[in-house]
């Protein structure tokens, strides 16, 4: 918590935990000291559940270029499935 | 100093105790076995949370001759693996100053009734445990040294001011009424050089009696024997300097 910045955006969706499959509620995105990527800070994402306990998270601690890399693939992919007609635009 | 032929002993254990508002919360308890009395540390953990680092923490001072506890600071937040609980924390951005400070307090005065303590009571914080082992230095006046190590946003713009975190510690330097040794690292980024500067600034303003010591070769948590950022001669150093810290002023 040395950082603070951190935002959190209701998802939907499954998530694969510790004890397997889950719904996923929410999406925690901080930056700020990561538990095992080697360094300082990193782009950190939890995907919870909170109704179900602690434990139910995915988790991911990405470098700075590795997130933004991310996020770019994710809406290119997205663009891509929208212009091939898999996603109706809204 | 250690002989071998010296008897030795640590009794560690988890307890409840009294926090910020009287609140029941856990704590890590470790006190060193034979006579006493005994000086005592109050352990403020850092934003890893209440984790096996700390618990090794609270050991070693142990293992040093001291009565040592550290509060879990995120106890209300619920339970789990330490990692479950911190990042539920983390999400929330944080715990509010209030109730640090007065778990912290809390911490004081628990082991503040142990029979074997000798009437003084030091706090250590890293990371954000630094941080709120200062600002709870500076709040109560009961605390007879601090050590803050890599304490983040100590030095706190306005618009980092929130209803947790209403008051920079810096303003409360004024109120500070104990020792403190301060132990940085010259590429931390929080804090940063500048920063320590600033609160160095402010300590010799109002007349402080401190020593912060700014290693080279070192960032952010170099005593972390588990992540990159460990500093091998750093960490030993600061370490002899906190044990030298706390035997001028609590034995």
């Amino acid at each position: 918590m040395c950082t603070m910045i951190v935002e959190k955006i209701k998802i939907d969706g499954s998530g694969s935990g510790r004890a397997g499959w889950f719904a996923l509620q929410q999406a925690n995105i901080s930056y700020d000291h990561p538990f095992n990527a080697p360094y300082e800070h990193a782009l950190n994402i939890d995907f919870v559940n909170e109704s179900q306990g602690l434990s139910a998270r995915v988790a991911v601690e990405l470098s700075e270029f590795a997130a933004r890399e991310l996020a770019r693939s994710i809406l290119s992919v997205l663009d891509i499935a929208e212009t091939g007609g898999h996603i109706k635009k809204v | 100093m250690y002989t071998t032929d010296m008897y030795e002993g640590v009794l560690a254990e988890t307890i409840t105790m009294a926090g910020a508002n009287g609140d029941t919360i856990n704590a890590y308890l470790a006190q060193p076995l034979g006579k006493g009395p005994f000086p005592a540390m109050v352990l403020a953990h850092h934003m890893p949370g209440w984790d096996q680092w700390y618990r090794e923490a609270v050991f070693k001072f142990a293992h040093h001759g001291y009565l040592t506890i550290s509060p879990n600071l995120y106890f209300r937040s619920g339970h789990g693996t330490p990692e479950d609980v911190a990042v539920k924390v983390r999400a929330d951005g944080g715990i509010s100053d209030d109730q640090a400070v007065g778990d912290l307090a809390g911490a004081m005065e628990h082991i503040r009734t142990l029979s074997n303590v000798n009437g003084k009571v030091g706090i250590f914080g890293t990371c954000s445990g630094g941080r709120h082992a200062y600002l709870a230095a500076c709040r109560n006046s009961k605390f007879d040294a601090v050590v803050d190590c890599w304490g983040g946003r100590v030095v706190m713009t306005p618009d980092q001011l929130t209803d947790k975190f209403p008051v920079s510690p810096l303003g409360y330097t004024r109120e500070l009424d104990c020792p403190l040794l301060g132990l940085f690292g010259e590429e931390d980024s929080s804090p940063t050089p500048e920063q320590v500067n600033l609160h160095e600034a402010e300590l010799k303003l109002h007349g402080k009696n401190y020593e912060f010591h700014m290693y080279p070769n070192a960032g952010h948590g170099f005593f972390y024997y588990d992540r990159p950022n460990y500093r091998q001669s750093q960490a030993v150093d600061g370490w002899q300097k906190i044990f030298t810290f706390l035997e001028k002023h609590l034995a």
